[in-house]
């Protein structure tokens, strides 16, 4: 019955959508629906030649399936957007890499938001829903809820987010707001994702049989919340046409940009800080094989982090039409935010205290320490450029490009490789990773990629704050903005090759999982114990 | 409703409301006995590891540690 009302409504999605895209206004919407008539013709097909042979499912075991998917996808879309990152950072350093050719298509103003939503919401998203929904089952002992059909529904749901947000934004609909640049069609599909996602989680842990939520659910289920209030309120817009990519937002001006700065900063705080919080709260014990070292800490820490994140948006519009108050409120919570921020630095990196030698022998717990000590670094950096002095020198600059790929780079894709390489032996029930030399080789290519990237930036960045605002005796500015893009050519150069050298060790990380899979000696029968790491 | 009145419900009651409510939860945290709840607490990652725990017994997720 269930069977034949998936039917009913995938054959009307497919063609709805086939009418859609006979309808569209504009090439984006027509290739979009093209995309979901396909997507829907194929679940369909699924649906239909899957009728009635599924196998019930078995509750006493966990669902998996998904988060193998889940790890799939994540190594996949991360080498993408790390490949993306370097074409557009080496069409900065050499604008002749914008071709003639493929103008309007591919460049770099169509590549860099398909290259920030890659990497965010492709490679982060996925990682977080697949570690997300491996965490949440083994912290609640319980399988994952609604069944095989709510958690497959979320992973390609998501992911068809994704493809029609990145053809999207190539063909040119974008509704120019950063981070949140999906046009309305978009946005309507990633929420109803977004609230299977939210059941299939909050659902696991009502049917939980740990009396206790752990604490890495908490902060999964913060970034879940989160992430669909601010999604909802930044993208409030109305379609100029129900057969068109097109649409206008509800608020204008000073409030546009506070409602898109709100959602901004709160997606680097709950979706790339809570989110991975969550990752760091059960990998890094996992890894360490010790439990957290003060889970006191650790609610502190919470309550802390989701009570002052959200004020922080307004330092990213210092010295604009926003009034001075909201400005200063935005500053003076950033800098507060220090405190929980390096409070979970320090429950994270003391986890390995009595431990400290594993540093030593395990690559992945390597990656851990320095994706949290990463997270320190970009969140001392972050509260001092929003304090308005200093962010009057680094404002507009590369400084903030910077700031933001050593949080990404450092500890949100240093944690995820960490994470990845903890799973794939336990998903594919492999005897360990298959080469712990390639994981070393990947630590030090990404270390050394994000330090060339991170260094370049701020010599970038504060070299041209301090071009701009040269003056000459007579009160005549110096430079030239195209001055300033000519001095920072080297570092672009530099920074491009930190790209290359972080790119090399994500592939090199693919490598060694499909060889895991593939070569690594089956594990029989999985003992409580957890496989050494060395 | 309008903004006003928003504007000083937020930075007066709710500000306070949201202080005393952080505040209690630090309270809350070291409350006497927390300890021994938070030690088995933070052990949850490392049971449960293959399989949920079976649906007769709901303690019984619990090793035998205790």
């Amino acid at each position: 019955m269930w069977d034949y009302i998936k039917l009913i409504a995938l054959g009307l999605v497919a063609v709805l959508a086939a009418i859609a895209a006979g309808n569209a206004r504009d090439l984006a919407y027509q290739v979009n629906a093209v995309e979901v008539m396909l997507a829907a013709a194929i679940a369909f097909i699924w649906v239909l030649r899957t009728m009635g042979s599924r196998q019930p499912v078995a509750q006493n075991e966990y669902f998996d399936g998904v988060v193998r998917a889940g790890v799939i996808a994540t190594t996949f879309w991360g080498v993408v957007g790390f490949l993306v990152a370097v074409i557009i950072a080496f069409q900065l350093a050499y604008p002749a890499l914008n071709f003639e050719w493929a103008q309007g298509y591919l460049n770099f103003g169509k590549l860099r938001p398909l290259h920030t939503s890659a990497v965010i919401f492709a490679f982060g998203g996925n990682a977080l829903i697949a570690s997300s929904f491996y965490v949440v089952q083994r912290t609640s002992a319980a399988r994952l809820f609604g069944g095989n059909g709510l958690g497959w529904f979320v992973f390609w749901g998501y992911n068809l987010f994704i493809v029609l947000a990145a053809t999207g934004y190539i063909l040119g609909a974008t509704q120019s707001k950063e981070y949140a640049e999906p046009e309305w069609y978009v946005d309507i599909w990633l929420t109803i994702v977004w609230v299977a996602y939210l059941a299939a989680f909050l659902g696991t842990i009502f049917k939980r049989k740990e009396p206790h939520i752990y604490v890495a659910n908490w902060f999964y289920l913060s970034f879940i919340v989160t992430i669909a209030m601010l999604h909802i309120v930044n993208n409030l817009s109305i379609p100029v046409s129900l057969f068109g990519s097109k649409s206008v937002q509800v608020f204008s001006g000073v409030q546009d940009a506070m409602t898109q700065w709100w959602y901004g900063h709160n997606a680097v705080g709950f979706f790339l800080t809570a989110g991975f919080l969550g990752m760091m709260y059960y990998f890094v014990p996992k890894q360490a094989e010790r439990p957290v070292y003060s889970y006191k800490l650790s609610i502190v820490h919470f309550w802390a982090l989701i009570f002052l994140y959200i004020w922080a948006g307004p330092h990213h519009l210092h010295y604009t039409a926003l009034p001075d108050w909201a400005s200063t409120l935005g500053m003076v919570m950033s800098v507060i935010l220090w405190m929980p921020s390096w409070g979970g630095m320090i429950n994270g990196l003391m986890t390995l205290s009595g431990a400290w030698d594993k540093l030593r022998t395990d690559p992945v717990i390597r990656m851990m320490v320095v994706s949290v000590g990463f997270y320190g670094m970009s969140t001392f950096e972050g509260p001092m450029m929003s304090i308005k002095a200093v962010n009057s020198l680094s404002h507009y600059t590369d400084w903030t490009i910077g700031h933001v790929h050593s949080g990404a780079l450092g500890w949100n894709g240093m944690i995820t490789f960490g994470t990845l390489y903890f799973l794939v032996p336990r998903l594919w029930a492999r005897e360990g990773l298959y080469s712990l030399k390639l994981v070393s080789w990947h630590f030090w290519l990404s270390t050394i990629g994000i330090v060339l990237y991170a260094a370049s930036m701020w010599v970038a960045g504060i070299m041209q704050g301090l071009m701009w605002r040269e003056v000459d005796s007579q009160g005549f500015l110096v430079n030239a903005f195209a001055d300033t893009v000519a001095a920072m050519h080297p570092m672009f150069v530099v920074r491009g090759l930190g790209g290359v050298l972080y790119l090399t060790g994500g592939i090199i990380m693919a490598y060694n999982l499909y060889m895991t899979v593939a070569r690594q000696p089956r594990v029989e029968s999985r003992s409580v114990a957890a496989v050494p790491a060395e | 409703m309008d903004y006003h009145i928003l504007r000083e419900f937020a930075d007066s009651w709710f500000l306070i409301f949201l202080f005393t409510f952080f505040l209690g939860i630090v309270v809350w945290v070291f409350r006497p006995g927390a300890r021994r709840t938070y030690e088995d607490t933070s052990a949850i990652p490392f049971r449960n590891e293959d399989k949920p725990a079976s649906s007769e017994e709901p303690g019984a997720s619990r090793d035998s540690k205790e």
